[in-house]
């Protein structure tokens, strides 16, 4: 616990802190689709990037933004479900081609249109499966401001390393929500470069390289012809029914995001000895965990608590931290226990409680309540 | 035999396809042009012209069905060398699912051309109707003939900007008429009428192409608009969407000292609730700007229905000496209403409050609450300035910050100066 006496306090809130973190991470250019509670960060991105266009639909959105990709920019746009959900098909194409973006995805209350200025966390099971095929799109959920910075720079990083689309999970409330933060203590963000190509050899624009990133040309060229397509292809980039050659590219996608797993999870435990009790909360239900916990503590209460930045795909050390407890809670604001499912399955075992809400945060009293043995 | 742009001429369509001779005859334009391949971004649509690719020598973008201009927009924006040519090959599947970014591209003059291949039928998928098909024309899906009219893509990208717009027979060598297209600094559209043998001509056989164009009231010709072009390699580009020196959005943040006392020795929050246009954003954002200059923590966050200038308007502040985390409301220790909606709009708050103060316009019904009331007159300066009445009240009341650390706040804001602060000052020390 801390009083306020930091010199640098100032007023903000978490679309500021991200759209400045993407911006020194190294993202350019921010294609617009107003949409609430995304009003923020477009509103500070024109202020912020280099390039900002505003697209007519959130379909044109991505397309724009892949375009600009495939010629060396590194794109952002922000958006909430109804944006997200005729985005998809496009994020799905931008993926297969291998090009870097960022996609803040503002959660609000569901389905549908539903209530714009109600904050949710009912996204999850989407983002899981937006893939076709099931492969994983990387999704970061920022909880504290300090993550909102840090994730927001290691969603841009992690779109240029892996060249592949990445997803800032956030919500009303933390984008949309003013707090005072001391900025002169964040960490250094720098900018990532895509991974070059050495201009004397061929270039193959999927070449299958050890390290599964295939190195990046922008186009045009006027050495290498360069080839990009989201169809099934070979690793020259040209269209393939389902040769052996353009299968294993395919699959290739989903090994070059677990490769990296290791590299981008992110996650803070705090653990209490002799817990048996474990708390899992993410993004703004995890402010409310953090205060429960406290709470129980001080009641005399022993509970660890994880709160999950790196959301998707499951970074495997979760398992492994749960594996030390006999009783999990999982909260997350949404009445369909969809993180919860994700790691467990439909039928969550018995010694795995789901505390959700539906059109309401989750309190800190939520959390100490429901989990009460 | 391959030329310049394309590594073959057994292009990968049916015998007889109008396409082989659209990618024919843009190999010979763009040769006519003197444009090497490197300098040419093909970017091409899903249907069976889309699989021209391979048999290129330009770069190649293929994409997804309908979305190729937006796709190729993206292209187009991002290429700042001068002299590279973007290209896109779209079917009349493609234009009609992605209608609109052909309009966009027509609106913004995008440096791009875009080549609609109007076999009057979607033929990858088995020869379906499209918005293209001419009215009598038969397709797989309309075997008595379309009953509806096509769209007259020529007038309507015309009609939305496009520098050059041309209607042409796919028959024969009509490089020069592509060339002409090509060379067009600006969005240039071409939409090339040809045949699907596979299902246009087997369900139509014995039609002319050109009669079934001239029937349908969409015959050859050129249209032009006198306009710039807009490309990322443009200067009106650079100077107009570029910005090289972007600022820090952090310099623009109000670094807030510690000035004042604060007597909070735990959390408190507060609920400011009114109606839009009263200031209530504005009051909650000077008392928690007040509050952090008393040295406490704060979050503030606003809730209004969806349209901002109507209904209710209300925000919640929490304030505490330790580092707030959840920064929700379970039940607040104070709301100030000053209008009906404001109040109907926390009402459920207030009616849980089993202590705390409840601060309330003396215009409004006191609602059964467990709270302190203390009515006062916050609307005889105008609606306007009624919450922020309201938070200077709020300060004097509950001694939790000064009053002088919102007035600071307000002097400092600009807000003092459009205030008729004297007399709201005089007002609230009659209280
Ligand atoms: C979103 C989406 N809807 C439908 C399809 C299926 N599809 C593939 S090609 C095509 C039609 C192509 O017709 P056209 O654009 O006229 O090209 P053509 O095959 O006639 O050259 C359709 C509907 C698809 N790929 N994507
Ligand atoms: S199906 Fe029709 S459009 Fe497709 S390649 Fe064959 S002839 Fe051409
Ligand atoms: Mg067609």
């Amino acid at each position: 616990m801390q009083k306020n006496n930091s010199q640098e306090s100032v007023l903000i809130d978490g679309s500021r802190l991200m759209i400045e973190a993407m911006a020194r991470a190294g993202a350019d250019t921010f294609i617009g689709y107003p949409i609430t509670p995304a009003n923020l960060l477009y509103l500070y991105a024109t202020q912020r990037f280099e390039l900002m266009l505003p697209a007519p639909d959130e379909i044109t959105t991505i397309q724009w933004m892949t375009g600009l990709a495939a010629t060396g920019r590194i794109p952002v746009t922000a958006t909430s479900f109804p944006g997200f959900a005729l985005m998809i098909e496009s994020i799905n194409m931008a993926y297969m081609m291998e090009l870097p973006m960022v996609i803040v995805l503002a959660q609000r209350l569901g389905p549908a249109t539903g209530t714009a200025t109600c904050g949710a966390q009912g996204d999850i099971a989407l983002l899981r499966g937006m893939y076709s095929g099931g492969f994983s799109i990387p999704v970061f959920s920022p909880s504290a401001y300090s993550d909102s910075w840090t994730m927001a720079g290691e969603a841009v990083r992690v779109a240029i390393k892996l060249r592949t689309p990445v997803v800032l999970l956030t919500s009303k409330e933390e984008v949309m929500t003013h707090k005072n933060f001391d900025i002169s203590h964040l960490p250094e963000i720098t900018a990532t470069q895509m991974k070059g190509f050495d201009l004397a050899d061929e270039y193959r624009t999927y070449a299958n390289t050890e390290d599964k990133i295939p190195p990046f040309l922008a186009v045009p060229n006027n050495k290498h012809q360069i080839r990009i397509t989201a169809s099934t292809h070979d690793t020259k980039g040209i269209l393939q029914h389902s040769t052996e050659e353009a299968i294993d590219n395919t699959l290739r996608l989903q090994e070059k995001t677990m490769k990296y797993l290791d590299d981008f999870t992110h996650y803070d435990l705090d653990e209490q000895a002799g817990a048996t009790k474990l708390l899992i909360s993410f993004g703004i239900t995890a402010l409310a965990a953090l205060d429960a916990v406290n709470r129980m503590r001080t009641s005399g209460e022993k509970i660890s608590l994880l709160t999950i930045k790196t959301l998707l795909p499951v970074p495997p050390v979760y398992y492994e931290i749960m594996d030390k407890y006999s009783n999990i809670i999982i909260a997350e604001e949404n009445s369909t226990a969809q993180y919860s499912k994700i790691l467990f399955g439909d039928r969550l075992p018995k010694n795995v409680t789901h505390i959700g809400t539906f059109g309401r945060m989750i309190t800190p009293s939520d959390i100490i309540n429901g989990g009460a043995e | 035999m391959s030329t310049n742009f394309l590594n073959t001429s057994n292009l990968p369509f049916c015998k007889g396809c109008g396409h082989d001779l659209v990618s024919k005859n843009t190999a010979k334009a763009l040769d006519m042009l003197g444009l090497d391949p490197k300098d040419v971004i093909v970017v091409t649509d899903i249907g069976c012209h889309g699989i021209i690719d391979k048999a290129l020598n330009a770069h190649t973008v293929h994409g997804l069905h309908g979305r190729s201009v937006a796709l190729a927009t993206g292209v187009s924006l991002g290429v700042q060398e001068p002299g590279k040519k973007i290209l896109v090959f779209l079917g009349d599947g493609g234009a009609t699912i992605g209608l609109q970014h052909i309009i966009e591209a027509a609106r913004l003059n995008l440096n791009m051309s875009i080549v609609i291949h109007n076999n009057y039928l979607y033929g990858m998928t088995g020869g379906q109707t499209s918005g293209l098909t001419p009215e009598g024309f038969r397709t797989t899906t309309a075997l008595s003939g379309n009953t509806f009219a096509a769209h007259d893509l020529c007038a309507l990208t015309h009609a939305a900007g496009a520098s050059y717009v041309t209607r042409i027979m796919g028959i024969g060598d009509f490089s020069d008429q592509l060339a002409e297209a090509y060379k067009t600094k600006g969005c240039s559209v071409i939409e090339v009428i040809e045949l699907c043998p596979s299902y246009g001509v087997k369900f139509n056989p014995n039609r002319k192409l050109r009669d079934i164009a001239f029937e349908a009231g969409k015959p050859e010709g050129v249209w032009t608009n006198d306009r710039p072009p807009f490309n990322g390699s443009d200067s009106n580009f650079k100077e107009k969407y570029l910005k090289p020196n972007v600022k820090s959005l952090f310099d623009k943040l109000d670094k807030i000292n510690i000035k004042y006392p604060s007597s909070l020795n735990k959390g408190y929050s507060i609920v400011l609730s009114g109606s839009a246009g009263e200031g209530v954003q504005l009051a909650a954002s000077i008392i928690t700007k007040a509050a952090l200059s008393c040295g406490l923590n704060a979050t503030q966050k606003g809730s209004y229905p969806v349209t901002v200038g109507v209904g209710f308007s209300s925000s919640e502040i929490n304030l505490s000496p330790e580092t707030i985390n959840y920064h929700g409301m379970d039940i607040p220790d104070l709301v100030v209403a000053t209008s009906e909606e404001g109040l109907a709009y926390s009402l459920k708050k207030i009616k849980q409050m089993q202590g705390g103060i409840l601060i309330i316009d003396q215009s409004l019904d006191v609602p059964i609450t467990g709270a302190k009331v203390i009515p006062f007159d916050f609307r005889s300066f105008g609606a306007k300035n009624a919450s922020i009445m309201a938070s200077i009240f709020f300060a004097d009341k509950t001694g939790i910050i000064p009053r002088e650390s919102i007035l600071d706040m307000m002097e400092s804001s600009g807000l003092a100066a459009k205030l008729p602060l004297e007399k709201i000052l005089a007002a609230l020390d009659r209280d």
